[in-house]
């Protein structure tokens, strides 16, 4: 186990920049989570960290070393793959003691720690099949266990469980999750799935086009986006955003948007008159209100413990859900209001949060 | 107008009944398919095959049909020291061309699958030994071996390394060695492009996995490469034997199976008993004997080609 530091990363194809300097510092035993959106990086950071791409600035530490000029082989670290990257001539028992083989392992020891890592995982009864005879969901398995026989510094995992079916991939979370409680190896995690990073991470870094946007743990990014591209990026259904300018007066402030639409906000600590601001509220911050914004509904969808409602405010769509349940029903007004202490503003050009006064 | 188109409905009605009835069945259908390709395999291998095997165990020369005289061919060549001699330079010309075929082949192969620039360019390249008619490269390799105006004999020379002209078709062990190089020259192409073809199904993540469990490049080589190779080396390995036992050409062209018959193959033995010596039945015997040999090779590739067990069974 080793922590991973990660300081002002530089990578370029040909003349081509894909990460502007990441800065990353990644703690003994954390459960990292790299998130964003598809081609902003992640794979690409994760193979520098794993020395299978060479790193064009900056510098990589496992465990206090810098890594940038040792060979893949000599950090000490295990990855598994998209694609799962079984050897597939060999057996799920050869698979997963392939690195020990290579080391020149004693066959008592080998068995011994393919046995434990075949415990751990539920392979017991596959180790003599081929990895053409396995699911998906067991192949998945077989190549943690080709990590964890390892027991390597640090545990790099690129997306893998991107081919797998919606409930399998519920199911590996959770199992990834108690494997690492269980470990405690220092672990980064890829993936493009926003609920995948927010259930399995103890802190999320949130990548875009190669720069780093915001890291924290799950709660800190849903509560405090840093800026538009986190806000819009974290959570299920998307918060809203609804565009306008910023109007202040008499000490109080509110945002003007189309429609003659006033929304209101919380005492601001910053932002001018007349600028121009997205105005963010998470669907479940809108409550039912005489007083509130009005709004059209335009589609009800109950799926039993919520009620999602798809309304229209100044002709902008937003989204609002309510867990008790209300008479819903396209094309009626609505009044909605939003909790003010979960208001997020930010300035339209910059992306940029606008903070409340405290 | 409503006759005319009567006629061709009734008539159309007794095409469509057969047609379907073809169509129905499996079998027909498929036997229907098979005939061309059938009638084709017939004309041109299982006929010249039969009359080969026929003419084997006759005493047929040239210009009389000749008559059955059971295995008297066989007994004959079976107490020829000329014909163990064919066999022999053979196996040596087939053992020695392939081992040498598929070490520089596969070399090549990784060397190409290799980044590097003109990728494309170089492959091609690669596969100009293969496009040129035998005939034309056996004729560009009499030059390169001519006892006179050898160029190799004539770089060595200049170079100080030897006095006199290499003489390389002349002498029986030089010879061997050079009709040998000759058809590796040939062969490689086949060899290296279609194992080139293997390497490029293997997923680079194969590799990086491996890098990761701390495998040096020759591990690499010994565990990923090679074992996800075979199957593709059992079928290439096959045809180049089959090809390189069976040459004629390189041979007749370059040294007719001299000198002292120290080149001769099974194959240019035959035709040489056959056509200029006249013994049809004798050539048409030696060619049959080497049936078993290729049988043998083909059964070989057979169980080398079965697929593997890690190939077989569950879902992609
Ligand atoms: N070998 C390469 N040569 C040139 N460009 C590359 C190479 N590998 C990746 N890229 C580029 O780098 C960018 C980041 O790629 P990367 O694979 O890291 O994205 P990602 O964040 O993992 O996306 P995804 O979620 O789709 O896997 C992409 O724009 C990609 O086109
Ligand atoms: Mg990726």
């Amino acid at each position: 186990m080793a922590s991973v530091g990660i300081r002002s990363v530089k990578k370029q194809f040909g003349s081509v920049q894909i990460i502007h300097g990441v800065d990353i510092d990644i703690e003994d035993g954390e459960f990292v989570v790299l998130v964003g959106p598809s081609g902003c990086g992640k794979s690409t950071l994760l193979r520098m960290i794993a020395g299978l791409e060479q790193i064009s600035g900056g510098e990589i530490s496992i465990g206090g070393t810098t890594v940038n000029n040792l060979p893949p082989k000599e950090r000490d670290i295990a990855m598994v793959f998209q694609n799962y990257a079984l050897y597939p001539h060999m057996t799920v028992h050869d698979n997963m003691a392939f690195s020990m083989k290579l080391r020149n392992a004693a066959r008592s020891e080998i068995d011994a720690r393919v046995e434990q890592a075949s415990d751990i995982l539920g392979l017991k009864p596959y180790l003599d099949r081929y990895p053409r005879q396995l699911s998906g969901g067991q192949r998945q398995r077989v190549a943690m266990g080709r990590a964890i026989v390892r027991d390597p510094q640090v545990f790099l995992f690129d997306e893998p469980l991107s081919n797998l079916d919606a409930k399998l991939r519920v199911q590996m979370r959770t199992e990834i999750k108690a494997l690492h409680q269980r470990l405690k190896t220092t672990s980064i995690y890829v993936t493009h799935d926003q609920v995948e990073a927010m259930t399995m991470a103890d802190r999320i870094v949130v990548m875009h086009d190669g720069i780093v946007e915001q890291i924290g743990s799950p709660l800190e990014l849903y509560d405090h986006p840093a800026n538009l591209f986190v806000a819009g990026f974290i959570g299920s259904p998307a918060m809203n955003f609804i565009p306008g300018v910023l109007r202040r007066a008499d000490g109080r402030a509110w945002v003007e948007s189309d429609g003659d639409v006033r929304l209101p906000l919380p005492p601001l600590g910053g932002g001018r008159d007349g600028q121009k601001v997205t105005y963010g509220v998470r669907p479940e911050h809108l409550t039912l209100d005489d007083g509130g914004v009005a709004a059209v509904v335009s589609v009800v969808e109950p799926t039993g413990a919520d009620t999602f409602v798809y309304a229209d405010i100044g002709g902008v769509p937003i989204c609002a859900t309510f867990d008790e349940r209300h008479e819903f029903s396209p094309g009626r007004p609505i009044n909605l209001s939003p909790r003010l202490d979960a208001v997020h503003l930010f300035d339209t050009g910059t992306g940029a949060k606008i903070n409340r006064a405290d | 107008m409503a006759v005319i188109s009567e006629g061709l409905d009734r008539r159309g009605v007794g095409w469509r009944r057969l047609a379907a009835i073809v169509a129905d069945s499996r079998d027909l259908l498929g036997w229907l398919f098979m005939l061309p390709a059938a009638a084709l395999l017939l004309v041109f291998l299982l006929y010249p095959l039969g009359l080969g095997l026929w003419l084997g165990l006759t005493n047929a020369t040239l210009g009389e049909p000749g008559e059955f005289i059971g295995f008297g061919n066989f007994v004959t060549l079976f107490s020829d020291d000329v014909y163990w001699l064919s066999v022999f330079n053979t196996i040596l010309y087939t053992v020695v061309a392939s081992a040498a075929k598929f070490m520089l082949g596969l070399w090549l192969a990784i060397l190409l699958n290799q980044h590097m620039p003109f990728k494309a360019f170089i492959r091609a390249i690669v596969l100009l030994p293969w496009i040129v008619p035998t005939v034309l490269s056996a004729i560009a390799f009499w030059w390169l071996y001519d006892s006179q105006f050898s160029i190799i004999s004539w770089a060595l020379r200049h170079l100080g390394l030897i006095k006199t002209n290499i003489d390389f078709l002349g002498n029986p062990l030089n010879a061997r060695i050079s009709v040998i190089i000759a058809n590796v020259w040939r062969g490689i192409p086949f060899v290296a492009i279609s194992l080139l073809a293997g390497l490029q199904t293997i997923p680079s993540s194969l590799y990086e996995a491996a890098v990761l469990d701390g495998a040096t490049a020759w591990q690499k080589f010994r565990f990923i490469t090679l074992p996800m190779l075979t199957p593709i080396i059992a079928v290439v390995m096959t045809f180049s034997v089959l090809f390189t036992f069976t040459d004629f050409q390189l041979i007749y062209v370059l040294t007719r199976g001299g000198p002292i018959n120290a080149t001769h193959l099974m194959a240019t033995l035959a035709f040489q008993r056959a056509i200029p010596g006249g013994q049809l039945g004798q050539g048409a015997a030696l060619a049959s004997s080497m049936i078993p040999f290729l049988v043998a090779s083909v059964m070989f590739s057979y169980f080398g080609l079965q697929r593997r067990k890690w190939q077989q069974g569950g879902r992609d």
